[in-house]
C-alpha cells in the first residue's frame, strides 16, 4: 500500500489520486452546502417557534435507511426522467443520498442548540424590543453555534466517508480506488483509497474545528484569555487597585 | 405614568391570572407589585410591555394606549430587567449594554461612551467592559442588566424580581444602590417581588396582590404596615410589622449620654477604669466606634498590655444621628452594654442612648401623632 501511494504516477495520472480527491471533495461539498441551506434555517425556525419537532424525528429515521439500497433505488427511479448529457444521471442520486445523510445531524443539533438557549436570555431579547428575526439572528444563532458546529462536523465526517459510494455508480472520487482495487484484487490500491478517505475526513474536521474557534464567541465557548482577576470576583466594591510600590527611604 | 384600566388576563384553560386590575404607577416613582406566587404580579408587569397580551382592558403609558403601538417599538422605549439578568452570553458587557441603542440605530460610538458612563453609574469598574457575562458574579451581572435597561434612557423601567437571585448581602447592596440611582434618575418604575421586606424598602407605593389577580391594597409602605386593609394583607405583611413600621419614623433628637470611650491601643488599665457597668466602648484614633470591651472580666491587667481588636465584642449596631426609630432601637437592643451607639454622618461617636429612652420617644410620638404618624425618612441604612 505504501508502495502504491509512493508511486508518483498514481497521483498525477488522469484519474489519479489528485483527480479523484478533487472529485470526492466536490461531491461532499455540494451535499454539505445544500444540507446547510436546508437544515440550518429550518432548524432555527423549529427551535425558535418550538413547532415542527416531528421533522427532526423524521429526518433521523431517514438516516437509518441503507445507503447502497437507497442509492440504487433512487437511480432506478430517477434514471428514466433524466435525459441530460454527462454524469447527471449518476450524480443526482448520489448527492440526494449524501444530503439525506447530512441533514439529520445538522437539523437535530441546530434545533437542540436553539432550544438550549437560556429562556431568560430569549425573554430579555424579546423584552428589549428585538423582532423575531432579530432574536434568531442576534441571539439564538450565536448561542447555538457550538452545537451547530458539532452537527456540521459529524455531517461532514459522514458525507466524506459515504461519498465513496459515488464510485459504485461509475462516478469518480476516492471510492474509485476502493471499488477498482477490490475488483482487480489490487488490495494495495483498495487500502490506500480507504486510507485517503479517512485522512480527508480528519483534515476536514480539523479545518472545521479552526473555523469554529474563530466564529463562536468566547463568551459562549468559555475560552477566556485571562482568568478573572480579583476585581471580578470581588462583589460590588470599587475596583481593586494594585498596591502602590513600597517606597523605602534608606 | 402607567395606568391599568380594568385589565384582565384569562388563559385559554380558564385560569384567571389577573382580574380587572385598576392601578396607576405615577411618574418618577417606584410602584412595587408584591404578593404570593400565583397572584399575577409578574403577569401584570409583563402586560405593560406586552410580553403577555391582556385579554381585556387597556394599559396606558401616559396618554398612549400600549395596544396601539407595535410591540417591538413599545419595548424599545421601556427598560426591562429580569430575575437572572438574562444577559447575552455571546456579547461582552459593553455590547450587552448597547443592545437597545443598537436596535434603535443610534450612533455606535456615542452608545459605547454612554455605556461606559452607565457602568460607572451602576458601580461596575470600567475594566469589566470587555468581559463576558460568564466571567461576572451574579451581583455584577445584575448590575449589567440594570445598565442595559437604562442604555436608551427610557422613562419607564420594568423590573421583575431583579435582586432575588443573589445572596442577601449583595441584595441589600444592590437595593441601596438602586434607591440611590433612582434618586438621581427619577424613572417611572414598576417592580415585582415576592419579598414584602423588599417591597417596603423600595416602594414609594406598594400594591399587594392576592391569588387570582386581585388588588388587595395599594398604599405607601408606612400605611401598609400601619393599616392593612384586610386579614390577607395583614398576614402577608407579617408579624413584626409594628417593629418594622418604626423604620419609617425618624427618631428625631434623642437625648444622648456622653460615653467615655478608649482608643484601640490604650492600656488595659485605663480601659478598666473607664468601664461602666462592665463595658467600655472602644474607638479608633479618630473616635469611630469599633466595638465593646468587657471590663469586669479583665484579669488584673499587666500594665503593659493594650486594647486590641481581637478582644472586642462586635455585636452592637450603630445608628446615625438622623436614624429612624428602628435603627436607634436596634442599636440599643444589640449593644452588649445596653447602650446604643449613635454616630454622626462621618461615623464619629456622638454618644449613647438606652432602649427605654428610645421607647419613651416612640410613646411620645404616638401621643403626639394624629392617626398614623409615620412618615418616610431617607432610605439609606445606617448600620
Amino acid at each position: 500500500m505504501i508502495q502504491w501511494l509512493n508511486d508518483p504516477g498514481n497521483w498525477t495520472a488522469q484519474g489519479g489520486i489528485f483527480d479523484q480527491l478533487w472529485a470526492h471533495l466536490q461531491y461532499a461539498l455540494i451535499a454539505l452546502v445544500v444540507a446547510i441551506v436546508l437544515a440550518l434555517p429550518l432548524g432555527l425556525l423549529i427551535g425558535h417557534t418550538g413547532r415542527g419537532r416531528w421533522l427532526v424525528t423524521v429526518a433521523n429515521a431517514v438516516r437509518s435507511l441503507p445507503v447502497l439500497g437507497l442509492l440504487i433505488l433512487l437511480y432506478v427511479m430517477l434514471a428514466p426522467h433524466i435525459h441530460g448529457r454527462g454524469d447527471t444521471v449518476y450524480l443526482l442520486p448520489t448527492e440526494i443520498v449524501l444530503i439525506l445523510l447530512a441533514v439529520p445531524p445538522l437539523l437535530a443539533s441546530t434545533v437542540a442548540g436553539v432550544e438550549n438557549v437560556d429562556p431568560a436570555v430569549r425573554d430579555a431579547a424579546a423584552g428589549m424590543g428585538m423582532r423575531g428575526g432579530q432574536v434568531v439572528r442576534k441571539v439564538e444563532l450565536p448561542n447555538a453555534l457550538p452545537l451547530v458546529f458539532s452537527g456540521l462536523r459529524s455531517a461532514t465526517l459522514q458525507v466524506i466517508a459515504t461519498a465513496t459510494v459515488a464510485a459504485y455508480l461509475g462516478l469518480g472520487g476516492l471510492g474509485r480506488f476502493v471499488y477498482d482495487g477490490q475488483a482487480s484484487q489490487n488490495f494495495a490500491e483498495r487500502n490506500a483509497g480507504a486510507l485517503l478517505v479517512a485522512l480527508l475526513a480528519v483534515v476536514a474536521d480539523l479545518l472545521l474545528a479552526v473555523a469554529q474557534r474563530y466564529t463562536v464567541s468566547r463568551g459562549v465557548s468559555g475560552r477566556f484569555s485571562s482568568r478573572p482577576d480579583a476585581s471580578t470576583s470581588a462583589e460590588g466594591g470599587p475596583p481593586e487597585l494594585p498596591a502602590p510600590p513600597a517606597t523605602h527611604t534608606a | 405614568m402607567i395606568r391599568f384600566e380594568s385589565v384582565s388576563k384569562k388563559y385559554p384553560d380558564g385560569t384567571l391570572a389577573v382580574d380587572e386590575l385598576d392601578l396607576v404607577a405615577p411618574s418618577g416613582r417606584i410602584t412595587v407589585l408584591v404578593g404570593p406566587s400565583g397572584c399575577g404580579k409578574t403577569t401584570s408587569l409583563r402586560m405593560i410591555n406586552r410580553m403577555i397580551e391582556p385579554t381585556d382592558g387597556r394599559i396606558w403609558l401616559d396618554d398612549r394606549d400600549t395596544a396601539s403601538v407595535p410591540t417591538h417599538e413599545l419595548r424599545r422605549g421601556i427598560g426591562y430587567v429580569i430575575q437572572h439578568a438574562g444577559l447575552f452570553p455571546h456579547r461582552t458587557v459593553v455590547d450587552n449594554i448597547t443592545t437597545v441603542p443598537e436596535l434603535l440605530g443610534q450612533d455606535k460610538k456615542r452608545a459605547r461612551a454612554r455605556a461606559m458612563e452607565l457602568m460607572e453609574r451602576v458601580g461596575l469598574p470600567a475594566q469589566l467592559a470587555k468581559r463576558y457575562p460568564a466571567q461576572l458574579s451574579g451581583g455584577q451581572q445584575q448590575r449589567v442588566g440594570v445598565a442595559r435597561a437604562l442604555a436608551a434612557d427610557p422613562p419607564v423601567m420594568l423590573m421583575d424580581e431583579p435582586f432575588s437571585a443573589v445572596d442577601p448581602v449583595v441584595r441589600a447592596q444592590l437595593q441601596n444602590e438602586f434607591l440611590r440611582l433612582q434618586g438621581e434618575l427619577g424613572k417611572t418604575i414598576v417592580f415585582v417581588t415576592h419579598d414584602i421586606d423588599e417591597a417596603i424598602k423600595l416602594g414609594d407605593q406598594v400594591a399587594v396582590l392576592r391569588v387570582g389577580g386581585h388588588l388587595a391594597q395599594l398604599a405607601s409602605p408606612a400605611d401598609l404596615l400601619a393599616a392593612p386593609a384586610d386579614t390577607f394583607v395583614a398576614e402577608f405583611v407579617g408579624r413584626d410589622r409594628g417593629y418594622r413600621a418604626l423604620g419609617f419614623a425618624g427618631a428625631g433628637r434623642l437625648p444622648l449620654h456622653h460615653e467615655h470611650s478608649v482608643a484601640l491601643g490604650s492600656g488595659l488599665g485605663e480601659a478598666r477604669e473607664a468601664g461602666v457597668d462592665g463595658w467600655v466602648l472602644v474607638t479608633d484614633a479618630e473616635e469611630r466606634p469599633q466595638g465593646w470591651l468587657r471590663t469586669d472580666r479583665l484579669a488584673d491587667a499587666a500594665s503593659g498590655e493594650t486594647v486590641v481588636q481581637e478582644q472586642l465584642n462586635l455585636g452592637g449596631t450603630l445608628a446615625s444621628e438622623n436614624a429612624t426609630l428602628r435603627e436607634a432601637l436596634d442599636s440599643a437592643l444589640s449593644s452588649p452594654s445596653g447602650r446604643g451607639v449613635i454616630v454622626d454622618g462621618s461615623g464619629l461617636l456622638l454618644g449613647t442612648v438606652t432602649a427605654s429612652e428610645v421607647l419613651a420617644r416612640i410613646e411620645q410620638q404616638r401621643v403626639a401623632a394624629d392617626g398614623p404618624s409615620v412618615r418616610r425618612t431617607g432610605a439609606g441604612e445606617a448600620s
